[in-house]
């Protein structure tokens, strides 16, 4: 490890890493705008200058590495000085520079308050300016709908072209044209077409890309920052939402290495607006056709009436994808106060099945595992629209890997931003990989670390069961389940699911599933269906049933409900949330409920109460220790328990029947998903663009 | 140098003749497998060749699938190199030179002159014979004042010869490349002067 004085400091650092990053170790914050740790090196705003003792001229610390450096003749180690008088005039003459075509309307600005270069403005900027010409002017780009652009700030520091083409893998901005007249577009100016576009504007250091739904909104020192995390995917993305008074008016990523490094998608990202819209904020019950608007007492003294007296197994709950543990656990003991086995949260029918080991539907192989994996099989599943961070990880590994690196995918061809085989469409092909007869088997031989990614498209059809079997004895094939490795992994696309399954929301004995629930409420068989949050379901099904919706948006259940009863969404509680891999994590209460909505659980405990038998716990607090005891894995913050690798070897031996159909889509519309998103104007908007394109793409391309 | 923009008109489409796509195809091959967008520079240039001294949109996007490279990448090259143009030009392309050696030796008058005889730059003479730009520095100093037509350098002009090097093209004459004032190569003026005999030094 080299050897470095920075600022009269001796310090060991790790070899290979940059003089910015060397610093950043010896505590020393180094100024910059095209340096990104997660970006490759520009080396083009020139700000980040330091001092290297033998070096004639300052140096750009981005780009260079620390093993580039020759120590003294004497033998010092080579010694960096970051505080002259020197490296502050040199500063001073970049950010002049800088400052020449970079309009001073910070007034007017969006990004004042959070702006880097004002910021460093305020350390390096001369008091006055003495550039007496006439400053450049750029015709402002259309980027979507997502991003306002003002192109007249731009400093040319490439952070959001670098970002489109590396992370993203959409190459679709450029520089154009040379020198001052540089411009960021995209080609011809068509919006940018990628599920993580939004992240270019918290690149963009000064005020040229900024969030067009938030324009004008609000300033950053007026908003009340909430730590939280993300419900969009089954990924947990750390979030941070920023509001005032009761509106949420924007979501912004936070830095979580393990999950999201510091990228959020677009609809994680602009969801926001839904949030407002179509809110169920009191109580409603359906009379003679309508739905009225009642209070709390009237709503829950109708939904005990007809559960009172009740023969449990004709009352059945359904948990939707965005429901938090806490309810999740109330609701699991309501149903089996009533009596009843017929509970479930796998809405789309997954078959995944927690009695099989919590190892069988979790990602085992976790998100930071991905940057070890050495081969990879994807089955039934689309990442980047299913998890597009994950996605942007698999793109990273992919491109360390040079491309070397081998990808398979089964189910439906997509463009993933990554070169991969395809094997094949459907159970077949799997089972080819399983048997250890398919070429891929070959490739992806040496693989020290190879991953089983497998989508809810795969799980969620009849022969759900059999194809998880087959997929564990894929990955077994595969040499994926060993000591110190566990590359079985279940992509899952509701934040809810893995907390359901934990907290064992699956038909009890003689239960039935969704499907089965949904058959039983049209034939009569069950005359009680409770819906918490579930949207996603074939409403038409539910015959005559009498339908209890509990949740936050006046989507499709709300629709068919006989009875509202308003919940809280995932910004208005502390609630936990256990991601894909198995880690649970905390929302935090950002706003408060709208109008007479409350916390789901409080909604499920009031219920029980009014049917004379109080669920066991009256706080938060209780409801969680109730909680964490019937299910340990959740106890633990931020922290994922391994699962035992053994289930997945059980599984792969126990074999099953799977048919011949190919896998299909798990997300027919990436900006549609589910019930807040479907408020969502801007994601509507989205959507029609995307739509729009795919059909011009066929439409032109034949 | 000034912001450059795509033409307003574009034509339809693009499509290589079948000597050029030859051609670039057997520029392909010259790189490994996985660089052939390291043939873009001369694929653009040929067919900027073929499309009469510019490059419509069309024809990017055909380099750019050609080459599998994004849209993007081919528009920050064409905008990059000013020799590309992004808007149709004369069949007689007139660059200028007026870097300082040529400035000092007048290019200013034959600047002048051009405005004149064929109008602002990037215009075209509606015959669409002609049209010029103001270029950096070609390399030929000692023969300054000089201009680029199409692929010829006129060298040692004057305002008036340039006019009459103009007037024979539209005629459709073949005008000699080169020095214009009957000087060898870049010789001096004056003659020879080295390697003579002592005396008449």
């Amino acid at each position: 490890m080299p050897k470095l004085i920075i600022d009269n400091r001796e310090i060991e650092v790790p070899a290979g890493i940059t003089l910015i990053q060397a610093c950043g170790l010896a505590g020393v914050e180094i100024p910059r705008f095209c340096y990104h740790e997660r970006l490759s090196i520009a080396g083009n705003c020139r700000m980040c200058l330091v001092e290297v003792a033998g070096m004639p001229k300052p140096v750009a610390s981005c780009a260079m590495g620390v093993s580039d450096l020759r120590p003294g003749r004497d033998g010092t180690p080579p010694t960096i000085i970051t505080n002259s008088e020197r490296v502050k005039k040199a500063r001073e003459g970049v950010l002049e520079f800088l400052l020449v075509n970079h309009p001073l309307d910070c007034p007017i600005c969006d990004q004042g308050g959070e702006c880097d270069l004002q910021d460093q403005t305020m350390a390096y900027g001369f008091d006055a300016g003495r550039f007496q010409d006439n400053k450049r002017a750029v015709e402002d780009k259309y980027l979507g709908p997502l991003i306002d652009t003002f192109m007249n700030r731009c400093i040319h520091c490439t952070r959001c072209i670098r970002f489109m083409t590396e992370v993203a893998g959409v190459e679709e901005l450029g520089a154009i044209g040379r020198g001052e007249d540089m411009e960021i577009t995209t080609y011809l100016e068509h919006g940018m077409m990628s599920e993580l576009s939004g992240n270019v504007v918290d690149l963009c250091p000064v005020g040229a890309l900024t969030s067009k739904p938030y324009a004008f909104v609000a300033r950053p020192w007026e908003l009340t920052k909430t730590p939280s995390i993300d419900v969009m995917d089954a990924l947990g993305s750390n979030i941070r939402v920023d509001a005032r008074g009761r509106e949420v008016l924007r979501i912004l990523p936070r830095e979580n290495d393990a999950i999201n490094e510091e990228w959020i998608s677009d609809k994680t990202r602009h969801v926001w607006d839904g949030l407002r819209l179509q809110r169920l904020d009191q109580p409603y019950v359906r009379r003679h056709g309508r739905l009225e608007p009642t209070s709390w007492g009237d709503a829950l003294a109708i939904v005990a009436e007809g559960l009172r007296g009740l023969d449990g197994g004709k009352f059945a709950a359904i948990a939707g994808d965005l429901q938090a543990a806490e309810e999740m656990f109330a609701l699991k003991c309501l149903a089996e106060q009533l009596g009843s086995p017929h509970i479930d949260c796998r809405q789309d029918g997954a078959k995944l099945d927690p009695a099989l080991g919590r190892a069988t539907y979790l990602f085992n192989a976790t998100i930071k595992g991905i940057e070890q994996a050495d081969a990879i099989l994807i089955i039934g599943t689309n990442p980047r629209l299913e998890a597009a961070v994950l996605n942007a990880r698999i793109r990273e590994r992919w491109r360390q890997m040079q491309g070397r690196i081998p990808i398979g995918l089964i189910g439906e061809k997509a463009d993933l931003t990554y070169a991969y085989d395809y094997l094949g469409a459907g159970p077949e092909t799997l089972a080819k990989i399983a048997a250890g007869s398919h070429p891929f088997l070959e490739r992806a031989a040496g693989a020290e670390r190879p991953l089983v990614i497998i989508g809810q498209a795969a799980l969620a059809r009849p022969d759900g069961a059999g194809v998880l079997a087959l997929a564990a004895k894929a990955a077994v094939a595969l040499a994926a389940v060993k000591p110190g490795w566990n590359g079985f992994s279940v992509l899952h696309t509701a934040a809810s699911r893995v907390a359901g399954l934990d907290l064992g929301l699956v038909p009890g004995e003689g239960g039935r599933d969704v499907d089965s629930i949904l058959d039983g409420a049209s034939n009569g068989e069950i005359e009680i269906v409770y819906l918490l949050g579930a949207d996603e379901i074939e409403m038409e099904r539910l015959g005559q049933a009498f339908v209890i919706y509990q949740g936050n948006h006046g989507d499709r259940g709300a629709h068919r409900a006989d009875v509202i009863l308003p919940g809280a969404a995932y910004t208005e509680k502390d609630a936990l949330y256990v991601n894909t891999e198995g880690r649970p994590q905390m929302t935090a209460r950002a706003v408060f409920p709208p109008g007479e909505a409350r916390e789901d659980w409080k909604i499920l405990r009031a219920l029980s109460a009014k049917l004379g038998r109080p669920l066991p716990f009256d706080s938060t607090a209780e409801l969680r220790a109730k909680m964490f005891e019937a299910c340990p894995e959740l106890a633990l913050l931020d922290t994922i328990v391994p699962a035992d690798a053994g289930a997945i070897e059980r599984l792969a031996a126990s074999g099953g029947k799977t048919g011949k159909d190919r896998f299909g889509t798990g997300i027919a519309d990436f900006y549609l998903t589910n019930a807040i998103a479907r408020s969502s104007p801007l994601m509507a908007a989205l959507s029609a663009l995307h739509a729009g394109a795919k059909a011009q793409a066929t439409g032109t391309h034949g | 140098m000034s912001v450059r923009r795509l033409a307003a008109e574009q034509p339809e489409g693009f499509a290589f003749s079948p000597e050029n796509l030859a051609w670039a195809e057997a520029q392909l091959k010259k790189y490994p497998e996985g660089r052939q967008a390291s043939a873009v520079i001369p694929i653009l240039w040929r067919a900027q060749e073929q499309c009469g001294g510019w490059l419509p949109e069309p024809a990017l996007r055909t380099v750019a699938d050609m080459l599998g490279l994004a849209h993007i990448r081919i528009y920050e090259i064409a905008t990059f190199y000013t020799m590309f143009n992004l808007a149709p030009v004369g069949r007689y392309y007139v660059q200028v030179c007026g870097t300082t050696p040529c400035w000092l030796r007048g290019a200013d008058e034959i600047k002048a002159a051009c405005r004149t005889l064929i109008g602002e730059p990037g215009h075209v003479t509606p015959d669409g014979l002609f049209s010029w730009t103001e270029v950096e520095c070609l390399g030929a100093c000692v023969n300054a004042p000089m201009v680029q037509i199409n692929k010829d350098y006129y060298e040692d002009l004057t305002p008036d010869r340039l006019e009459w090097i103009l007037a024979n093209l539209k005629a459709g004459r073949e005008v000699m490349p080169g020095p214009q004032n009957g000087r060898q190569a870049s010789a001096p003026l004056s003659g020879p002067r080295t390697l003579q005999a002592p005396e008449s030094n």
